[in-house]
């Protein structure tokens, strides 16, 4: 991680490139002192009085003296911002607040006319760390809470696909069909954990698309297709029992998974995204209809990651998990407009305005879920 | 600086900022709660020569850029409905629209440090398709649909009388999903990514807030709207809008073109200086016309093709910009400028001094299934009150025009687009007031 390299940047190298910075610059301060620093850019300069401060808020006051319109900028490593103000007009100054919990080598840029990399100079916080102490065990908390999520959803898994197994070897098509989505909402509310063992995941969750790929039609799909098109084959059996050899394995492996904060971030938005590019379209049960059982569960899988790292969340951007709630309050509403008897309404039933409906309340939480991974990865 | 009124950050950079509290910028924050004006130059009532590729069109200014701006050579035009309930939502929405499009009209990314500035972890805010282009005189306009006003917002006392749906016309077949929206908005550039760019932006801004109701991409110009253009051509191969109110002539810019104050008394008041825009998705049936004649084709446009002239100059003389003679006879006694032509019904004479802004593009979006493109003329015009200027006209072409017989009308929608932004100020305040 970024932070991390930074922090480790010995103070010998700092000092070095201060001093390069010095060298290059204006009559930059070396006195480590407190106060504004004062950046005077131009058309085609950037000054700063001071290229070095304290770990913790480092205040500028940026004057444009330049023709052009400028902004001015602090980047860690890999032109990460590390804070920006913009927009100063010709002629006038501004003043901003920086928070800069770690010492190491940063570099300040103005960028006269909004574009480019802007005049670059290197920039040394020295000091201790000011970062507040990470709070690693609410995040391993988060961790082992989405881990038992993984454990529950993947035995239930296993027994349904058991009983659901069992009912096609038996040829009751019926109840294999009306088993066949709940059993399924086990595996698509851990898809991401599912789909991280790549030989399985195609054997058991594969369309018939994959013959294409020279793999053999099998799993959950290939009984969709007999139970719903085709009526059951001789080898419709043979079929199931490789279905459930391939669960069992997959299920084992899964409940055997560390995770991490990031991959629960990265987990839940893959939920969202497997949402809207395979269940909104009715393209995954494409025998059966019934997307919006996978859709849903989808849906609470994702819910299921987020809850887990709530508490991270909330301590470290409660605006994003406010604005979340809402927009997660409203595709529940939405999910609950479809259910029908125990499940939900068959793909085949809804209208489009409903399905545009689905997806403007999907787009609308997948663009705050896709900010979570950087909320866990800044601590 | 977009919203300088507002004591709030924008909801973009309040995320950014819970986002790195933990070693980052609660700068992003406050950058925009300062409120210092923007140092842009406020863009003269006219454009001046087309500006090159490299230097930005204004972004504010008395009216909003892209109406009388030079026509550039592409289009993105998009029409959204609000999916959200909240009006400040809504507010808060366009003012970060206003930030972001003025950066992006400037050539910057759509906010500070888009494309990486994030970081690794997080989704960047700006796509980067356009990074290394040049501004490329990118326009962003925006656009009221009569639909927004109708009182989920709160706006029902500030909607301008004339902002109400266009009837309809005999010939049409419209296309719901063509058709209407609560806003708009109108990129154009002379890059097409960097028009394409700036729509996908700013509809990502939007997430959770609007949604696309429909979307346009025009691949040529098809309308000069300034004295330094050469008049373009339409995808029936005839230079179109030749008698077009170009930037230069402020007279009848203020007579067709923006709205007066008189016009929009009351709450109406934010929509003087404003034009109302008409969009129109025309099919052009462009197997038939290529099996047309040569003089039915130049029959039906009342102009020749080779240079654009009217039917009533002699053949020697062409010009495209002599006046028509509608009492010219032919050696039969018939109008050189036939009775039922496009130029003849189309033209103020027969309109009682009616005019309008055209600044329509050409389309093609694959194919109908037929064997044929899909393809024809996105109209777009710019009018002072569509239903005393573009109603009454098309109300004449529908009735007679010749050419209804190569085209049909499949999507239409009405906007009222507000008057440019002065220094600080932001669509937000400018629609729902302070």
């Amino acid at each position: 991680m970024t932070r991390s390299a930074l922090a480790l940047v010995p103070a010998s190298v700092a000092i070095a490139l201060t001093l390069t910075a010095c060298g290059g610059g204006s009559d930059a301060k070396t006195a480590d002192g407190k106060g504004p620093i004062t950046v005077t850019a131009n058309d085609t300069s950037c000054e700063l009085d001071r290229t070095q401060a304290p770990a913790g808020t480092i205040e500028f006051t940026v004057s444009n003296k330049g023709t052009k319109v400028n902004e001015f900028y602090v980047y860690a490593a890999g032109d990460r911002i590390v804070g920006e103000v913009e927009n100063i007009a010709p002629g006038l100054s501004r003043t901003f607040h920086v928070e800069v919990a770690e010492p190491g080598t940063y570099e300040t840029a103005c960028k006269p006319g909004m574009v480019g990399k802007g005049i670059r100079h290197d920039f040394t916080v020295t000091g201790a760390s000011a970062a507040p102490k990470t709070d690693d065990a609410k995040l391993r908390a988060a961790t082992a809470s989405y881990a038992r999520f993984v454990g529950s959803q993947s035995d239930a898994l296993l027994a349904r696909t058991t009983e659901f197994v069992g009912l096609v070897k038996a040829g009751k098509v019926d109840e294999a069909k009306a088993l066949y989505p709940v059993a399924r909402s086990y595996w698509e509310r851990i898809e991401p954990v599912a789909e991280s063992f790549g030989e399985l995941d195609p054997k058991i969750d594969g369309r018939a698309d994959v013959v294409d790929e020279g793999m053999k039609f099998t799993g959950y799909h290939r009984l969709e297709q007999d139970l719903w098109v085709n009526g059951l084959q001789a080898d419709s059996s043979a079929i199931a029992d490789q279905l459930l050899a391939d669960v069992t394995t997959i299920v084992a492996e899964a409940k055997k998974v560390e995770f991490n904060g990031l991959q629960l971030a990265n987990g839940s938005k893959a939920l969202l995204d497997e949402m809207a590019t395979g269940k909104i379209t009715g393209e995954e049960e494409r025998y059966s209809h019934t997307d919006l059982w996978d859709f849903a569960a989808n849906w609470e899988g994702s819910k299921g990651a987020i809850a887990a790292l709530r508490p991270v969340l909330q301590e470290r951007n409660p605006e994003l998990v406010a604005s979340y709630d809402k927009r997660a309050a409203a595709l529940d509403a939405l999910v609950t407009k479809h259910q029908k008897g125990d499940g939900y309404q068959l793909y085949t039933e809804l209208t489009p305005v409903e399905v545009r409906a689905l997806s403007d309340a999907l787009d609308a939480v997948a663009e705050d879920v896709s900010k979570v991974a950087g909320v866990v990865a800044a601590a | 600086m977009s919203a300088p009124n507002e004591p709030a950050a924008t909801r973009r950079s309040v995320l950014a900022t819970g986002a790195g509290v933990a070693m980052a910028g609660a700068a992003a924050g406050l950058t925009y709660a300062g409120g210092t004006p923007r140092a842009a130059a406020s863009q003269p009532t006219g454009p001046a020569a087309p500006p090159s590729s490299q230097k930005p069109v204004p972004f504010r200014g008395e009216h909003q850029a892209g109406i009388v701006t030079p026509a550039q050579d592409r289009m993105h035009f998009v029409a959204l409905d609000v999916i959200s309930k909240d009006a400040a939502d809504l507010k808060l929405l366009l003012q970060e629209w206003t930030r972001a499009a003025e950066r992006m009209t400037f050539g910057a990314e759509a906010s500070p440090g888009g494309v990486v500035g994030g970081g690794p972890y997080r989704p960047p805010e700006d796509t980067g398709e356009a990074l290394d282009l040049a501004p490329s005189n990118l326009t962003i306009t925006i656009g009221y649909g009569p639909s927004l006003f109708d009182g989920r917002f709160g706006l029902a006392g500030r909607k301008p009388e004339a902002l109400h749906d266009l009837p309809g016309f005999r010939g049409d077949d419209l296309d719901p999903a063509r058709t209407g929206g609560d806003l708009c908005i109108q990129a154009c550039a002379d890059d097409p990514q960097v028009a394409v760019h700036a729509i996908r932006n700013l509809i990502r801004i939007g997430f959770g807030v609007i949604s696309v109701r429909w979307s346009q991409l025009g691949f040529g110009r098809t309308s000069s709207t300034s004295t330094s253009q050469v008049t373009a051509r339409n995808l029936f191969g005839f230079k179109d809008g030749t008698a077009n109110i170009k930037a230069e002539d402020g007279q009848a810019l203020d007579s067709h073109v923006w709205v007066d104050p008189s016009d929009v008394p009351g709450g109406a008041s934010w929509m003087a200086g404003g034009s109302y825009l008409v969009a129109r998705r025309i099919r052009m049936h462009i197997e038939v016309w290529d099996r047309t004649s040569l003089q039915e084709q130049e029959d039906i446009f009342g102009r020749d093709k080779a240079v654009g002239a009217p039917l009533s100059q002699p053949v020697d003389q062409r010009d495209e910009f002599a006046p028509l003679d509608f009492h010219a006879k032919g050696a039969d006694g018939s109008p050189r400028i036939p009775l039922t032509s496009h130029v003849r019904l189309a033209h103020e004479s027969q309109l009682g001094g009616i005019r309008i802004l055209r600044r329509g593009y050409n389309f093609t979006d694959g194919t109908d299934g037929s064997g044929h493109l899909d393809a024809g003329l996105f109209f777009l015009a710019f009018v002072r009150d569509a239903h005393k200027q573009f109603v009454p006209m098309q109300q004449a072409l529908a009735k007679s025009d010749k050419l209804n017989e190569y085209i049909e009308h499949n999507g239409s929608a009405l906007f009222a687009c507000p008057p440019g932004l002065g220094d600080g100020q932001d669509w937000g305040v400018q629609l729902f007031g302070a």
